[in-house]
């Protein structure tokens, strides 16, 4: 190839790199490894995790049920493999999907639209505000504490730069946000009112009392969810003007935190100011049904600095598993996954409740995560779980440094009955012991 | 014309509706346990109120019929499984398959961030090791793995710069962007609270740097600059770019999506870059599925360190932490650190390769260097200067039959290929970017360039085949302006009173 090139040796090809910025040496770098040295490799790295413990953390990430089917049809290399579908005819099977996508989260939300996929649920919300901001041209928001606090660090890190103003709701006793501090902050310069459902508590917030005071000062609602399957049996936030949700709970591994899929839907007068993809129906010239991405003068490829946001790669095949996973299930699985969930909530609270000292915080009606004081430091009651092989509660302290002693229990129909009745043996007996 | 084509042949490929026009009551693909807890009544549990009653539209399908729908979808798809996909920029080369079963294993795919740090120093030697390795490849000092592509790697590394100017008492206004930089670019930039201000290229493509000399001011906080370029050239006078720039305080930003021309080869740290951004899901192999997921490495100077965004991965007396406060921090760009398993592919990838990752780089450019010499004088090539892992031509000559990029691009699917990149970068008027990337035999190579050659002598001679391509998929060129007037998003249920008569 170098001979017809022209070229007499490979160095001859970067002769356009000035000499001096060239390497000298070869790079230092472990490997080569061989296949199965690299499994070997990584199974070993697996070995110094988590494995054999059972855990009862949620917080945004939900280990749910999968079928191994969603894993088959992702492995596919016509789906693993390809680009954005931006050459739409060879493109048809990822863009018919993702037209399946829009439509099971639109239907899901109660929303009207839903886009192709954000990069996961905290962008998706920090790009829901920006679309308020523009939607609204008011450059304030109010969000509740509720919201999961790492959301609310992203939506800050993005809105320090663009004078971008937020403002904080409380919580009650209910856990969910403190409705009176809402009415008594709203005015016409807000431009939205963020909140989470189920939120970081677990708890359902009240949409349609929030959208009604965000309405009477012109603002608009936006709903986060982390925990997609409490759209199972949790009414949809039909009532928001956005809704921004994190799909991980459909299909998606936990995978230490990524990657998963987060998803914008909002109503069809709004869609033109909505950030990411969006596949649309349409025909070819002899009237064939087919898909192609539309609306793209929204995005940075033909807008460059006046697009609606800088997103581009997208997470496609988190979408794709999420899409895979809600059509095995259909409405009957996942009504039934959810029932299931709330139904382990209500057995763990009650479990749990039954030992000294222990006690439910919030009354708001929870889905399956719930928040629990216990008489003493969730993190020295931790340390002793992790002797019975239990990853415990996450305390809230440290986010919410008046939650002290306080640890976000989360169940999901994976949580076996005997994990629940051994997690509350097992902080019964260490609370058993004085401090 | 059969004869010509020599990679594709027709076949049946199976028609498919929509997941909700097969949906039937009653059926469906999965089933769950049976529930060890009592159950309970949701609106007992939730209050009516809160109770969903039904999930309108919701498919009911069976498992078969999952898994027909799905292979036959996909079966629609042009894949780098199914042959060369050279198109540009995208650096689509082969994504190893064992790294999808590595990042599928138990203890890695089952763990969650919050877990005690103790029982994650596997995920967390994991990301270290991929760091090390990285600022090895790169020459820079520190890194974050967090942004979730490439796009939010920018938007990182501004907001990195941004920080470091205000401690140095002025954020400054404006960022440079050359017009041949990707869309992305410009875009972050106001998301990161700046103007931009975009600088034409010289006559050979590169940074024209006297007119830099002049627009560089105290309003200008930084350029961005990708290297090699979008039409695949090294920009030769990168030194004396960065010396301009911090001469008067402004900062060098690296667009590092090209990497996979350096890597081995040359490290931007050496070049003066400030900040840059690696696309794990181009140069380091992880696939790109149809869209994402991807990964954006951000790797900086030294002088950027503290700013970098929470959690930060440190090491001490052997065991590996995540900090959560780092008081000069830009704060979080993402909740939960990362898209891990993509990280988890992309170390995969560079163990495989180890120092030889060297290789990779030098079969990129010799296949685009290939490509070049063997498609010049049947298109136009607009910027002479080398190529590096790309080369970008024009369709200037075809244009003269009426014949443009987009119909070369589609005719090209007849011949088995998926496409070249058209219309970008924007300073080319018809552009054809060709990236075939290090995993294409000869062979492959060959086909291709005989395919190209065999279109530009059908657009010279039958330029109605080629301006009607494709002609060999299942639906022909779309209607994309009535998708775009008329935006059908969703599949609609049809109305309650339809269906209930
Ligand atoms: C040169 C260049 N810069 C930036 C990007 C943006 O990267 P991403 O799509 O991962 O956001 C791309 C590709 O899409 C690119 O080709």
């Amino acid at each position: 190839m170098l001979e017809a090139i022209g070229a007499r040796s490979i160095d001859e090809l970067f002769a356009s790199i000035p000499e001096a910025l060239r390497l000298k040496q070869p790079l230092d770098l472990p490997g080569p490894l061989s296949e199965a040295e690299l499994i070997q490799y990584f199974r070993e790295r697996a070995t110094e995790n988590s494995l054999g413990y059972t855990s009862f953390l949620g917080a945004g990430i939900y280990n749910h049920l999968r079928s191994v089917v969603t894993d088959t049809i992702l492995l596919r290399g016509e789906f693993l493999t390809s680009y954005t579908p931006y050459q739409a005819e060879i493109s048809q099977g990822t863009l018919q999907a993702i037209f399946e996508f829009q439509t099971l989260i639109a239907e899901l939300t109660g929303q009207d639209v839903a886009n192709a996929s954000m990069w996961d649920g905290s962008t998706a919300t920090t790009e829901a505000v920006l679309m308020a901001e523009r939607l609204t041209r008011r450059r304030r928001v109010l969000v509740a504490r509720s919201v999961h606090p790492e959301y609310r660090q992203v939506l800050a890190t993005y809105a320090r730069n663009i004078d971008l103003q937020i403002d904080e709701i409380g919580f009650t006793s209910s856990g969910q946000i403190d409705l009176e501090a809402l009415g008594a902050s709203i005015h016409n310069e807000i431009g939205a009112v963020l909140v989470q459902s189920p939120n970081f508590f677990g708890v359902l917030e009240p949409v349609p009392r929030i959208a009604q005071i965000a309405r009477g000062a012109e603002a608009l609602t936006i709903v986060a969810i982390a925990e997609g399957v409490s759209l199972g049996a949790v009414q949809p936030p039909a009532e928001a003007d956005i809704v921004a949700l994190e799909t991980q709970s459909f299909g998606i591994a936990p995978s230490f935190g990524g990657p998963y899929a987060g998803v914008i839907a909002t109503r069809e007068k709004y869609v033109r100011q909505m950030p990411g993809r969006l596949a649309g129906q349409t025909v070819d010239a002899q009237g064939r049904r087919g898909f192609c991405l539309t609306l793209a003068t929204r995005e940075q490829h033909i807008r460059r600095e006046r697009a609606t946001s800088n997103i581009c790669t997208n997470q496609a095949l988190c979408a794709l598993a999420a899409t895979v996973h809600l059509c095995l299930l259909g409405k009957q699985g996942l009504r039934e996954m959810a029932e299931q969930n709330i139904a382990k909530a209500q057995f763990a609270l009650a479990e749990l409740e039954k030992l000294p000292g222990v006690r439910r915080l919030f009354e708001g009606p929870v889905f399956n995560e719930f928040v629990v004081q216990f008489p003493r430091s969730v993190r020295m009651i931790n340390a002793q779980l992790l002797r019975d092989k239990i990853i415990g509660p996450l305390p809230l302290g440290a986010n919410y440094p008046k939650l002290t002693k306080c640890g976000l229990v989360c169940v999901t129909e994976t949580t076996r009955r005997e994990h629940i009745e051994r997690l509350a043996d097992a902080v019964r007996e260490t609370l058993a012991v004085p401090v | 014309m059969a004869d010509k084509i020599k990679k594709a042949a027709r076949h049946t490929s199976q028609n498919e509706g929509l997941i909700f026009e097969k949906s039937a009551p009653g059926k469906r693909g999965f089933e769950l346990p049976p529930a060890d807890v009592p159950a309970v009544d949701v609106r007992a549990a939730l209050g009516s109120d809160y109770a969903r009653a039904d999930i309108e539209g919701f498919p009911e399908v069976s498992e078969i019929e999952v898994i027909r729908h799905f292979t036959r979808l996909s079966t629609w798809n042009y894949a780098i499984d199914l042959g060369m996909y050279p198109l540009g920029s995208c650096t689509m080369k082969y994504n190893p398959r064992v790294n999808e079963h590595i990042a599928r294993l138990e203890g890695l795919a089952t763990e969650h961030p919050y877990q005690p740090q103790l029982l994650a120093q596997g995920c967390l030697k994991i990301l270290f090791t991929l760091q090390k390795c990285l600022l090895e490849i790169t020459g820079m000092d520190a890194a974050t793995l967090q942004p979730a592509a490439g796009a939010q790697g920018e938007l990182t590394g501004l907001l990195l710069i941004r920080a470091y100017l205000e401690s140095q008492g002025n954020p400054r206004k404006k960022v440079l962007v050359p017009d041949s930089a990707h869309g992305t670019n410009p875009a972050t930039a106001v998301i990161a609270g700046y103007e931009v201000e975009n600088i034409r290229s010289d006559a050979r493509g590169q940074i024209d740097v006297e007119q830099l000399r002049k627009i560089v001011n105290e309003d200008v906080a930084a350029l961005m600059v990708t290297n090699p370029s979008t039409l695949g050239i090294f920009e030769q006078r990168i030194a004396e770019v960065s010396e301009i720039l911090h001469a008067r305080g402004a900062q060098l930003y690296m667009d590092g999506a090209n990497m996979n021309a350096l890597a081995g080869v040359a490290q931007p740290g050496r070049f003066g870059v400030d900040v840059m951004h690696l696309n794990l899901h181009k140069t380091f192999s992880t696939p790109h599925g149809g869209g994402g997921p991807g990964a954006g490495p951000v790797l900086v100077k030294k002088h950027l360190e503290p700013f970098l965004p929470v959690p930060v991965l440190v090491e001490k007396n052997g065991q590996l932490s995540l900090e959560p406060v780092r008081p000069q921090s830009i704060g979080r760009v993402r909740a939960f650190g990362g898209n891990f398993g993509v990280l988890v592919r992309a170390l995969a990838y560079t163990l495989a390769y180890g120092p030889g990752i060297r290789q990779a780089t030098e079969d990129a450019v010799l296949n685009a260097n290939y490509i070049r010499k063997n498609l010049e004088g049947v298109f136009d090539l607009p910027y002479a200067s080398p190529s590096m892992h790309e080369v970008v031509f024009s369709d200037n000559r075809q244009k003269k039959q009426g014949v443009n990029t987009m119909d070369i691009a589609k005719r090209l699917i007849d011949y088995g290929f998926h496409p070249y990149t058209t219309a970008f970068p924007l300073i080319v008027p018809g552009a054809m970017m060709i990236e075939p990337t290090e995993s294409e035999s000869k062979e492959e190579c060959n086909l291709f360039i005989d395919a190209m050659r065999s279109i530009a002598e059908e657009a010279a001679t039958q330029p109605d085949l080629v301006k009607t391509a494709p002609h060999s998929t299942r639906v022909g060129r779309l209607d994309e302006v009535a998708a775009a007037r008329k935006p059908v998003l969703r599949w609609k249920p049809k109305a309650s009173s339809e269906s209930a008569g």
